[in-house]
């Protein structure tokens, strides 16, 4: 189980553009719960998840994974037990290193890396049939520079790493914004299958309502570095973007500037 | 160029193919531009003959140098990791300091070593003249680094150490280490320019406190023309590819020097460098835009 409590962030603290990214954010997520997180720009979505990873160090507040304290934890040290793939597909991997390379990177995470090869030919096959499981042909180009990929390719590979290690949280950050229509319902589906099959704490920031109700269990809603809206189980299955953006309106009772956006 | 210059071309061109290797990690591997290279080398030349011409056996002096070599790169990935001075500066800082350094452990300007035993004349069979047993073990020295690079970059450390220069926040995402990473890597670094430094000294009779200006100018050279002669991702072929760049290097620098006919001298060095390296740099940016060119017609 995930849980943040009072988290603060403030960038730029003390000089004229101060932003309090977080103001005092508290979500627990219990073990193998997929939420969803949406909110407009800067509502502080990417900062939670940075904070939840410790790529950002938090102001206050405590980040804590099955009852263990990790906020002070540095990022690589919490790895062991958060899965993370970025927004942009390049992030995600290794552009100089082949794909096996890149996938024996993953299955090492959280784990003592020592001086043993760090491809044993005895590994090849599991990446190969998780490889094929993606149906792109790659579990035939495991020595191909993970570079000479397409951007869709390479944010399913990530998938694949990312889930390549039993941990227990694995991050998603506006993972398919970046791809094409047809190529973003893919890494979503993937993204759906993967979930159900590892049974992984998940939390997935998405710009579309859309996507946002379609998956995971619950929905939270960030607005201005809190929590506003917190919809799962009967309530979720009935709604529709209009009625989620009616209950935003209702929460925050002001007018949302940036529908459009919200809506894409 | 007679068979003399010839072989001593290759034997400066082997010991500088250390120093190649080093920048490969350093520049190309961890993305880390290291300055540290024109002390270190220096550095391991100061150590090695301060110590033989104490009587200390060359064997140990050349393991201290190398020690010293990745001290001095500790010191650099330190100063960068953990002050988060800027790699370069931090580099640059470190170089600067070696130089008093560097004149403390000789006490002196120069320690020459022209009487005193070294390991080559150690290693030297007796049958074997020197300007022959000199490059011959030193390419021994060379072939065992590569090997010992590849077989480290293929470990999951040394995967790690690639993914961390490569993409420092997928492999830390990855559970790696990289602050650890990079302190790793410039000690590996810097230990096989102090090698070659204490190498250098031992073949030229001494070390001078301005045997380093220069060395990584004369290394990223090394790894570029290598790069241009064997152009390959794979991290074997690179390792052999810094090690041919280091000698065709050489080899040209005394084609260049030994023929009269156009008239240069040692003192023009680093001209010839300068203008080689930035051949090497434009004629893959030619070659790819003649390509290019071809391609869309």
């Amino acid at each position: 189980m995930l849980s943040a409590k009072d988290l603060r962030i403030t960038f730029n603290a003390g000089t004229p553009i101060e932003t309090r990214a977080l103001r005092g954010l508290s979500l627990d997520i219990p073990s193998g719960q997929f939420v969803t997180v949406i909110g407009s720009n800067g509502a502080g979505k990417s900062t939670f998840l940075n904070a939840v990873s410790g790529d950002l160090p938090v102001d206050a507040g405590t980040v804590s994974i099955d009852g263990v304290d990790v906020t002070r934890q540095p990022v690589w040290l919490r790895a062991g037990q958060v899965a993370r793939v970025f927004q942009d597909p390049m992030a995600g991997t290794c552009e100089d290193l082949t794909i096996e390379e890149n996938m024996a990177l993953a299955q090492m995470r959280g784990a003592r890396r020592g001086f043993g090869r760090a491809v044993k030919p005895s590994m090849r096959e599991g990446f190969r049939e998780r490889l094929a499981t993606l149906g792109l042909g790659l579990e035939n180009r495991l020595t191909d520079r993970i570079g000479l990929l397409s951007g869709g390719q390479r944010q399913a590979v990530s998938l694949l790493m990312a889930a390549l290690q039993p941990s227990r949280i694995l991050l998603l950050d506006e993972h398919t914004a970046a791809l094409d229509p047809r190529t973003a319902d893919f890494v979503l589906q993937l993204t759906a299958r993967i979930v159900a099959e590892s049974g992984l704490t998940t939390m997935m920031v998405t710009h579309s309502m859309r996507q946002a109700l379609d998956v995971g269990d619950r929905t939270v809603m960030l607005h201005q570095g809190e929590v506003v809206l917190d919809v799962s189980g009967e309530e979720r299955r009935g709604m529709d973007v209009p009625d989620l953006l009616a209950m935003f309106e209702r929460v925050r009772g002001e007018q949302l500037a940036d529908d459009a956006l919200l809506l894409g | 160029m007679s068979l003399f210059s010839l072989l001593g071309a290759l034997e400066i061109g082997l010991v500088f193919a250390l120093v190649a290797l080093g920048v490969l990690i350093s520049f190309r591997l961890l993305r880390f531009p290291d300055l540290t290279v024109d002390g270190s080398f220096p550095l391991g030349g100061a150590v090695a003959a301060t110590l033989i011409s104490s009587g200390i056996d060359p064997f140990t002096s050349t393991v201290a140098a190398t020690v010293a070599g990745a001290l001095a790169g500790l010191v650099t990935g330190w100063l960068n990791v953990r002050l988060r001075i800027m790699d370069l500066l931090a580099s640059i800082l470190m170089m600067i300091a070696l130089y008093s350094i560097n004149l403390r452990i000789m006490g002196r300007p120069n320690v020459p070593l022209i009487t005193e035993p070294t390991v080559f004349t150690l290693l030297q069979p007796g049958w074997l003249s020197d300007y022959v047993a000199r490059p011959l073990i030193l390419a021994v020295v060379v072939v065992l680094a590569k090997l010992l690079l590849d077989w480290f970059f293929a470990t999951q450390t040394g995967l790690a150490m690639r993914a961390t220069g490569s993409n420092g926040r997928m492999a830390r995402a990855q559970g790696a280490n990289t602050g650890a990473m990079i302190l790793g890597g410039m000690a590996l670094s810097n230990a096989l320019v102090g090698l070659a430094g204490a190498l250098f000294a031992q073949t030229q009779g001494g070390a001078d406190i301005s045997m380093g200006i220069g060395t990584i100018v004369i290394g990223l050279a090394a790894v570029i023309v290598g790069e241009s002669i064997l152009p390959s991702r794979r991290l074997v072929m690179a390792t052999l590819a810094v090690i041919l760049g280091a000698i065709v290097y050489r080899f040209f620098i005394a084609l260049a020097l030994n023929s009269d006919f156009i008239g240069l001298k040692a003192q023009d060095l680093n001209l010839v460098t300068a203008v080689l390296v930035t051949i090497a740099l434009v004629i893959p940016m030619a070659k790819r835009r003649f390509v290019g060119k071809r391609g869309r017609a």
